[in-house]
């Protein structure tokens, strides 16, 4: 006897085997978004009232950037969408447009992932300052008059590696203060402030990286699992597309079975992020 | 998702190639297989092994607590040059070791033992048999989902041996222990224990994506839902429970991991002091989430261990009393319950942990709720008793020894669900009692009565009738010698996390003696294993043979097959016309009447 329903759908149900494989393989990812959500709202819950970086372990807000967010947003919605042509061009046997379909969307996950590697490299240069007076800022540093580079992990400073390394004192240019909500912005007041900071002075000095507050913790960790979906389904549609393609000649229906499959695990990437979005971003 | 040889557009060449499948050598057709009955016994030997290593590293530990910091006999000097003097110190077993063994005991059998012989062996071998399936849905996934498991096992066991030794913070895990347990070293044994429960996590959900798939897409014809035999059905929510509650685990031990290896603070509060300094993290996690994300896995994770159980018992029970069992549908009904419930019962775990008296009052409500639909399904395997002729084999021995011992782990568990009996009962060997009932005598025995029933369906040979009842009748008896003075142990206040038995504890000196005498019982059990392992392996090859297909004279599908079952499994598509359980049916020839015979 041979496995039934590998390529045909099953009368009753109306699913071919893989299709309902998928859906269940995306039920449990749902659960584990889901629990990385739940953690989210229970650590911002937990989080002390006022205004980080002045009360330490208070709740950032607005660190994100909000234009590169809903451009990414707009990728990955052009690359759901591409998805769905790839298919529908298969259904109307017309390989060409399936394939530039495909590549439109793997090019849309490449983009995203680009673009999310540049927020997170903003992140990795981006500092918290609180000094001992009391005194908090956010801002970028200058560590013997060195920047740090794309990536540049090495770069990365806290206090105490400015205490091993015998860093006497550090250049540190303060974001413009905020405007708060309802009030006009001070156009008097500096935009940047630039200080030289002692060593001696300060009281804690971190990047923007999961060790220094829970919500760097819980946004890289999300974002970065989110991203190793968006790497894992490019690879399995880039495969498709163009090795796993001969299927086409051979069992063409298969074949189109897994283009929906792939195309459902796709689209399950884009809604994750459709939620992540308001919530890291927005709220 | 199948190879060549499992599709439906075989052309000429393709099944020349598939002739050529057929053959495989030894590396493909027993390490390798796709094959659902050997991937079936594949766990099966690896998680009985696996149980057996559990029990052994409990015999350490009770020998431990019945004479504390006294030199072990012959396996002391061992260890300590296998494990270092960190942890044995001439002979005498150091409280880093005991709470490693205590971690590791939980992790390995509920992950590495039970799970995978209940749900990775009988689900594997049976499931695909009694739906009439030439295979699982995905045998690809189904050999992976194995492997990630052998896997998992390795990286657990290799942490015994990595500096500072295996996880000791319990099968929990709770944070902030988990993370300042082992200070001293980066990679300690808790990140061996997440990456392992990672690899778990990944088997365990191939395996239940699988499973469901296979259950919904490939019955037989004429299997309609109703006409499953109640294993399947027990199955079928057993891959759901795994499914949708595993996630929040894998979710949590990655945090946890990156709270270990990178800093940060998930599950660490502000201003935790360790060694009278404060750790120099952000602060700011919530040791809390861990446990709800934790134990929202952990609760449906009980009944992952018990549900396979109570669906060979079922089978068994309909076999041997030679009639129907009564209420199929109330049980096909309740463990419908029993899965939902137990998604929504987490917290009656969390009584003491201070998160507030109205979500206590909300989860014990819950509780009591989901011991409704547990009862029914014991009571209507109770009432199928009734009036039955009942055979008296080893499998039915243990069937029926199964009911009152569930019964016991059942109620002596309602204490624990009221949050007023809780807050003293909490932490206490009463709460190692109970869920022992539960797991030991209870699904153990199911699993044990599983491997007598099915044994000749694998090999062939029957096993040992008087091995087998040596087996039993020694294993009720010191199972219950050891279990049963915990409850009192317990309700006595003595705690349950203490390395020396609680010796130091002036309260504890009217019970400590229980602690010699339960430690003899579980030798007695040991030694009343020996005859399983004997029987187990003289019977495969020396086993009275079988004089059909169908020894027991069954009437599920998986006793239609050719015996062992051939790959494909069955000669020809099975058609099914009647219910799991048509024994004695008025006016039929025989006493049973098979699924595929025609009405």
């Amino acid at each position: 006897m041979e496995i039934p329903y590998t390529v045909k759908p099953r009368p009753d149900t109306g699913l071919y085997n893989a299709k309902v494989g998928i859906w269940l393989f995306l039920a449990s990812e749902v659960i584990l978004f889901g629990a990385l959500f739940s953690a989210y709202i229970l650590l911002r819950v937990g989080a002390l009232d006022g205004v980080w970086p002045n009360i330490k372990n208070a709740w950032p807000h607005g660190l994100l950037n909000i234009p590169i967010g809903t451009f990414n947003t707009a990728v990955l919605i052009t690359s759901s969408v591409t998805v769905v042509f790839a298919w529908a061009a298969l259904k109307m046997n017309n390989f060409a447009r399936f394939r530039i379909c495909m590549v439109i969307t793997i090019v849309c996950a490449l983009g995203f992932l680009c673009i999310k590697s540049f927020e997170y490299n903003e992140k990795f240069t981006h500092y918290e300052l609180r000094l001992k007076s009391g005194k908090a800022y956010t801002g970028h540093i200058e560590v013997n008059g060195k920047h740090p580079g794309f990536w540049d992990f090495g770069s990365i400073y806290n206090l105490a590696r400015l205490e091993t390394d015998k860093v006497e004192k550090v250049k540190f240019t303060a974001d413009p203060p905020k405007a708060k909500p309802g009030e006009k912005h001070d156009e008097s007041t500096p935009k940047h402030e630039v200080m030289e900071v002692a060593t001696s002075d300060i009281a804690h000095l971190d990047a923007f990286i999961p060790r220094n507050h829970t919500f760097f913790a819980i946004y890289f960790l999300i974002t970065a699992l989110h991203g190793f979906h968006v790497l894992g389904g490019a690879l399995v549609l880039a495969w498709f597309t163009f090795p796993g393609s001969k299927m086409w000649l051979t069992e063409p229906e298969r074949f189109i079975n897994r283009i929906e499959v792939g195309g459902l695990f796709w689209h399950f990437v884009d809604l994750v992020w459709i939620f992540l979005f308001p919530i890291l971003y927005l709220l | 998702m199948a190879n060549a040889k499992t599709t439906s557009h075989g052309t000429s060449a393709d099944q020349a190639h598939d002739h050529h499948h057929y053959e495989p050598g030894f590396w493909s057709k027993y390490i390798f297989s796709t094959d659902h009955k050997v991937i079936g016994i594949q766990y099966g030997i690896t998680a009985l092994v696996f149980l057996l290593f559990g029990f052994i590293l409990m015999l350490l530990m009770r020998q431990q607590l019945a004479k504390p910091n006294q030199p072990i006999p012959v396996i002391g000097p061992i260890l300590e040059k296998v494990l270092g003097t960190d942890m044995v110190n001439s002979g005498v077993m150091q409280a880093d070791l005991y709470n490693a063994f205590g971690a590791m005991h939980g992790t390995i059998m509920v992950f590495l033992a039970i799970v995978p012989l209940a749900f990775g062996a009988f689900g594997n071998f049976v499931t695909p048999l009694q739906i009439g399936a030439p295979d699982m849905a995905f045998p690809r996934l189904n050999m992976a989902s194995y492997w990630f498991y052998f896997l998992g096992g390795v990286v657990m066991l290799s942490s015994f041996f990595i500096p500072g030794g295996a996880a000791k913070s319990g099968w929990t895990s709770y944070s902030p222990l988990a993370s300042i347990a082992d200070m001293a070293h980066w990679v300690d044994g808790q990140t061996l224990w997440l990456i392992g429960m990672v690899l778990l996590i990944s088997s365990s959900l191939l395996g239940a994506v699988n499973f469901i798939t296979t259950i919904i897409q490939l019955r037989a014809r004429g299997m309609s839902w109703m006409r499953l035999p109640f294993f399947v059905w027990a199955q079928l929510v057993t891959g759901f429970l795994l499914l949708l509650a595993f996630p929040p685990l894998e979710a949590a031990g990655i945090m946890q991991l990156v709270d270990n290896l990178f800093g940060t603070s998930f599950f660490l509060p502000t201003g935790l002091v360790v060694n009278g300094s404060q750790l120099p993290v952000s602060g700011g996690g919530s040791p809390l989430l861990w446990q709800h994300l934790f134990w929202f896995l952990g609760h449906p994770e009980v009944y992952v261990l018990i549900l396979p159980a109570m669906g060979i018992v079922c089978e068994i029970i309909a076999n041997n009393t030679r009639k129907p069992i009564w209420g199929y549908r109330s049980l096909v009904y309740s463990v419908l319950c029993v899965g939902f419930l137990s998604f929504i019962v987490w917290a009656h775990h969390m009584y003491l942990t201070g998160m507030g008296t109205k979500i206590s009052t909300f989860f014990q409500t819950t509780t009591m709720m989901i011991s409704i639909p547990s009862v029914i399904i014991l009571t209507a395997l109770f009432i199928s008793l009734w009036g039955g002729s009942i055979r008296m084999n080893t499998p039915m021995l243990f069937a029926l020894a199964f009911l009152p011992m569930f019964g016991i782990g059942g109620l002596t568990g309602l204490p624990l669900g009221l949050n007023a009996t809780d807050i003293y009962l909490h932490d206490s060997y009463y709460v190692i009692g109970h869920f022992h009932y539960v797991v030991a005598p209870g699904t153990i025995f199911g699993l044990f009565a599983g491997i007598y029933y099915w044994f000749p369906k694998a090999t062939g040979r029957f096993m040992n009738e008087t091995l087998g009842k040596i087996h039993f009748w020694g294993s009720l008896l010191f199972m219950n010698l050891v279990f049963a003075p915990m409850f009192i142990q317990g309700m006595k206040g003595m705690s349950r996390r203490m390395y020396d038995g609680g010796a130091t504890y002036a309260g504890n000196a009217s019970v400590l003696g229980l602690n010699t005498f339960i430690s003899h019982a579980a030798i007695g059990l040991a030694v009343f294993q020996i005859p399983f392992i004997i029987n187990f392996f003289m019977s495969i090859r020396s086993g009275k043979k079988i004089s059909s297909d169908n020894p027991w004279e069954a009437t599920t599908l998986e006793w239609s097959t050719p015996t062992p079952p051939p790959h494909g499994n069955f000669i020809k598509e099975p058609v099914v016309y009647r219910g799991p359980y048509e024994y004695s049916v008025p006016g039929a020839a025989k006493d049973f009447s098979p699924q595929d015979q025609q009405a």
